[in-house]
């Protein structure tokens, strides 16, 4: 599923990553424990769906090799976490919808569960 | 080649760091990213630990052309149980190591998988050294 297919479903709006809406998400896992993230062996095209939004999300992205990343219910992205995303020429995405709201619409639309 | 680098307990804000400085090394090296991306999953669960749970630490790393040696070593309390402690679930992680998302009791079984060879040595009341070897 392209990155802008993602972003019109969810109301989403892309706020880090430039031209990238033509990129494609293969499929997508969703957390808030990023030690459960940190077991993922396969990161090729992942997109993490998460409501924990500090440094440490990306970080965790970051040391995983996954480049996208969908925040829910409108967490606030701070102006280190863009930062760090940029750094390492990450996509960051936010919605207002829920977690489940999110997944379940993408779900539905066709984006693959990790496992 | 060998690095060192400082790591202070508590500090979230930077806990990272290090792990980022040395993933960014092995690349320009031209290290395998499979290889990569194992050392450094197993040394960010290293380098967490280090801010989750003790004072402050040294991570020294030695770069070599066949492999990397990591050692992380920290002044905190220490683990009582090494073999409890490995287990997948056992934490003693605080509210707020739990809020930063961490904190589920999966780091060193996770280092486990992603290294090659794992030392964990501890000393209550004193400190833990973990040594991470990954061959390239
Ligand atoms: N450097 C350390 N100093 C003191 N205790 C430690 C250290 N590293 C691990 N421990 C102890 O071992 C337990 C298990 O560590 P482990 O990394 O597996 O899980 P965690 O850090 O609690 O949670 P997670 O890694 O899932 O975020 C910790 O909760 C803590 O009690
Ligand atoms: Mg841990």
């Amino acid at each position: 599923m392209k990155i802008k297919e993602i972003i019109s479903l969810v109301e989403g709006t892309l706020v880090v990553g430039g031209d990238v809406e033509n990129e494609e998400v293969t499929n997508a896992f969703a957390s808030d424990l990023m030690s459960d993230v940190l077991t993922i062996k396969d990161t090729d095209s992942l997109m993490l769906i998460t409501g924990l939004a500090n440094t440490q999300t990306i970080r965790t992205c970051e040391m995983s090799d996954i480049q996208i990343v969908l925040f829910v219910r409108g967490k606030n992205i701070t102006d280190e976490m863009k930062e760090l995303a940029e750094e390492n020429g990450m996509v960051l995405i936010q919605t207002n919808y829920t977690l489940f709201r999110t997944s379940g619409i993408l779900y539905a639309h066709g984006l693959s569960p990790l496992y | 080649m060998v690095f060192e680098y400082p790591v202070q307990g508590g500090d979230f804000t930077n806990a990272g760091t290090v792990s980022s400085k040395v993933k960014k090394m092995m690349r320009q090296l031209g290290v395998d990213a499979g290889v990569i991306k194992r050392t450094i999953v197993a040394l960010y669960e290293a380098e967490v630990n280090i801010v989750a749970h003790a004072y402050k630490g040294v991570i020294t790393v030695q770069l070599d052309s066949d492999k990397i040696y990591i050692k992380l070593d920290d002044e905190g309390p220490g683990i009582p149980d090494i073999n409890q402690a490995m287990q997948r679930g056992y934490s003693t992680a605080s509210p707020e190591v739990r809020e930063m998302g961490f904190g589920a009791g999966m780091g060193l079984p996770n280092i486990k998988a992603n290294s090659d060879v794992l030392e964990v040595h501890s000393v209550v009341g004193k400190g833990t050294t973990v040594e991470i070897t990954n061959n390239f």
